[in-house]
């Protein structure tokens, strides 16, 4: 595979060769791609790289996870923050399943990650040997690519490859699977990047003629209405899509992988689409004229029921990923390419415009659900503590500057509707997967990665006893991170459908919890449990004043719904306000 | 777009790679498409693999999971094409007890007329091929099968199509770049 023809090499540097095993090469070129930290675990079919690491250590941070799973998220947590290459490490046979969560997540989300697996010998490959598991075949349907390696030569243009994969196009997981013999065999070394693959075209060419039947469709749409999702981030197109909303005077929705792209605070953002986003958006979006989807894939927690979406709106759609275009929703126009690239040359051909009567609309909506919603969320009046308030308490004290990493549940609904954002790349949340665990490991990889950065992990009680053990991480790696455990003593998410669609038979979803400050508190993480409302604003206070990791327990009404939700298989204009 | 299910013969270029067939039927997998036959050889370009694969689906199913394909690294084009914008045949064979073919004198005459070619015959048996489409292999089929067939195989379909695929210029262009 790895022939001449069939792979672009960067140009220039020629280097000399030099005679070193395969374990070391792996090293070698992490650092060649400019990797200084990586997340693993290691065990019998990765110790002669572990030996490396070792060797290594100045140049290379290896961070010892409690669980391969937390390695994942880490380093998913590492790319979403930074944008950067995320690299996690394991041994094989469980190691390697251990990271399958991860990855699938990374697939789905579109995170560039590469996670090196150790693989038995290859001698041994099919004999059922000790800790041998296919994990080609295994990651398959969730990688972007996955290769075997089995020969220690292979190792320098095989990782190249990897790299070039993960981050270009439109990013996303690859694992290398490395046989023991390979780390252990003598190569001629020498690292030349990866620039090309000739089966694979990352970016597709934009289409001038499609740019321009867009404009014409933007200039004369009365009741325009763009969508954008993290396609707008993953290609930095932040302030593109800024410039052309501004000028066009468009009201711009996000999913919830688009948040932070443009601040909330933004007169033209009129907040988050799908079953628990916003009721303006969702609800006019069966109302106008023209939808303007960019960098995202009308996912089904977006759309509702497919047929009855935007049925009277025309649909342009900004797409790097020809497979899907039309895959969900039909797009009247399809503008492919690079979103940085394609809002670039949209903007000069679009008319200055304000939909002043149609932002009232949206504006009007919103007064709807701030009274029936948004009031009782975040300044409640009953005695229970709400989730709302906690967040309102975050925003305050961080000034809408954090980065929220959110895990799964009513807590993250929670988290990404009323989370103030200021900066790009700050909502860190497992969208596409909705994997149960994520924020505890990726607020770890994220603090890693952008240390200046202020990192709040807004996680449920479920969610955090599923990765509870990376406290062992940040414990030993002194990773300044906060982490809010919003404890409702249920699986919320599920109980409200129980509440909603299974008359009340909370199937379960109670949880009788352990004392999580003592356990914060055996990791020698400070912590600190809020149960009354006068108790939060200095509790979040001296959480966000702490220099160190923090850990606060708020324990809020246990019986709360998110709303607005629209049914699962209804319509976006049926959303629900109670 | 259509919605009538259809037998579209899908093709698809690739880097010649193991795991690569893994990942292409796992994109039918998991969309609950049968897959009626699968045939992969190499293709006119030299070390690219080419898969013909046939399936009854709708146009509206084909073109996404073209777009499906197309997405995985190590694919370089996917087609899909109705029958009459195919060339396509198979091959079946027969392996028959060679005592027949002078007791029964109308199995020569079978022969003879279904345009089969006898691959090879011993003391024990003859093998027959016939190369065609789907009705002309199963119709000789039946008629050898009142004999008795020691062994019968049927192959994949195999296809070319009546408009140019245009690979050569894809690759030729990646390494002028
Ligand atoms: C790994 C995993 N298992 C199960 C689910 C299904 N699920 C979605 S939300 C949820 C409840 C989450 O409970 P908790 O973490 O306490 O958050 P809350 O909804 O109470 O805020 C469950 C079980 C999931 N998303 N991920
Ligand atoms: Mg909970």
């Amino acid at each position: 595979m790895n022939n001449t023809e069939t792979i672009k090499k960067e140009q220039g540097i020629t280097q000399k060769t030099e005679r070193i095993c395969g374990s070391e090469a792996i090293i070698r070129c992490l650092i060649a791609e400019g990797v200084d930290i990586l997340y693993g675990y290691p065990g019998g079919a990765i110790m002669p790289v572990y030996d490396e690491l070792y060797k290594y250590r100045d140049q290379i941070h290896h961070v010892l996870t409690r669980h391969e799973q937390g390695a994942a998220h880490a380093a998913q947590g590492f790319a979403r923050i930074s944008g950067r290459v995320g690299v996690a490490m394991a041994t094989s046979g469980p190691g390697a399943t251990n990271l399958i969560t991860g990855i699938a997540d990374a697939q789905i989300d579109s995170t560039p990650l590469v996670c090196i697996t150790g693989q038995v010998f290859s001698p041994l490959l099919g004999s059922d040997a000790f800790q041998e598991t296919d994990i080609v075949g295994i990651s398959t349907p969730v990688t972007k690519w996955n290769h075997q390696v089995t020969k220690a030569s292979e190792i320098p243009e095989v990782l190249a490859k990897a790299f070039y994969i993960a981050k270009s196009g439109r990013p996303g997981p690859v694992l290398i699977d490395i046989t023991k013999d390979a780390q252990f065999g003598e190569l001629d070394f020498k690292y030349e990047k990866c620039t090309g693959v000739r089966s694979y075209i990352p970016v597709p060419k934009i289409n001038t003629d499609t740019v321009k039947a867009a404009a014409e469709l933007i200039n004369t749409a009365k009741k325009p209405m763009i969508v954008w999702g993290q396609g707008v981030i993953l290609g930095k197109a932040e302030e593109e899509l800024k410039a052309v909303i501004e000028k066009a005077g468009i009201p711009a929705a996000w999913t919830i992988l688009g948040a932070s792209a443009i601040p909330t605070s933004h007169p033209l953002n009129i907040g988050m689409v799908g079953m628990h986003g916003n009721y303006a958006p969702n609800k006019l979006t069966n109302e106008c004229d023209l939808l303007i989807a960019i960098g995202m894939r009308f996912d089904d927690r977006v759309t509702g029921s497919l047929d009855t979406y935007a049925k009277q709106a025309k649909v342009i759609h900004f797409e790097i990923d020809p497979a899907e275009i039309n895959k969900n929703v039909y797009a009247d126009i399809a503008v492919l390419g690079n979103s940085k690239e394609s809002l670039a040359a949209l903007l000069p051909l679009l008319n200055k415009n304000s939909h002043e009567s149609w932002l009232q609309e949206f504006k009007d909506l919103y007064a709807i659900e701030f009274e029936k919603v948004i009031k009782n969320d975040i300044s409640p009046t009953k005695e229970g503590l709400t989730m709302g308030e906690v967040l309102k308490q975050i925003n305050i004290e961080t000034k809408g500057n954090a980065a929220i990493v959110s895990d799964v549940g009513q807590h993250q609904m929670i988290a990404c509707r009323y989370s103030e954002f200021n900066k790009t790349k700050s909502n860190i949340t497992s969208g596409g997967l909705g994997t149960m665990g994520f924020a505890l490991p990726a607020a770890i990889g994220a603090k890693m990665a952008a240390p200046e950065r202020e990192v709040v992990a807004i996680i449920g009680d479920g969610g955090y006893q599923m990765n509870i053990q990376e406290l062992g991480t940040i414990f030993q790696q002194k990773v300044p991170v906060k982490i809010v455990v919003l404890n409702n003593e249920f699986l919320g998410m599920v109980r409200q459908w129980q509440q909603l669609f299974f008359d009340k038979r909370y199937a379960s979803t109670e949880m009788t919890n352990p004392d999580f400050v003592t356990i914060a508190k055996g990791y020698y993480i400070e912590a600190k449990k809020v149960t009354k409302r006068e108790e939060l604003a200095d509790a979040v206070k001296e959480m966000i004043a702490s220099k160190d990791s923090y850990f606060l327990e708020v324990c809020v009404e246990k019986e709360d719904n998110v709303f607005p939700m629209i049914p699962a298989g209804a319509s976006v204009s049926d959303i629900r306000l109670s | 777009m259509n919605k009538e299910i259809k037998t579209f013969t899908i093709s698809i270029y690739t880097e010649n790679n193991i795991g690569l067939l893994n990942r292409i039927s796992a994109i039918f997998q998991r969309r609950h498409i049968n897959i009626e036959s699968l045939t992969t050889s190499q293709s006119e370009i030299e070390g690219v693999n080419r898969f013909v694969i046939v399936v009854n689906i709708t146009e509206v199913q084909a073109k996404k999971i073209i777009g499906q394909f197309e997405k995985q690294v190590e694919v370089i084009r996917a087609y899909y094409h109705t029958e009459e914008e195919t060339i396509y045949q198979e091959s079946g064979m027969f392996k028959i007890k060679s005592d027949l073919l002078f007791e029964e004198p109308q199995i020569q005459n079978i022969i003879k007329e279904s345009n089969a070619r006898i691959v090879t015959v011993n003391k024990e048996f003859f093998v027959l091929e016939k190369s065609g489409r789907r009705n002309e292999i199963e119709s000789l089929r039946r008629d050898l099968n009142v004999f008795g067939i020691m062994q019968f195989v049927r192959s994949g379909r195999i296809a070319v199509t009546k408009e140019e695929m245009k690979i050569t210029e894809m690759l030729l262009a990646f390494n002028n770049q």
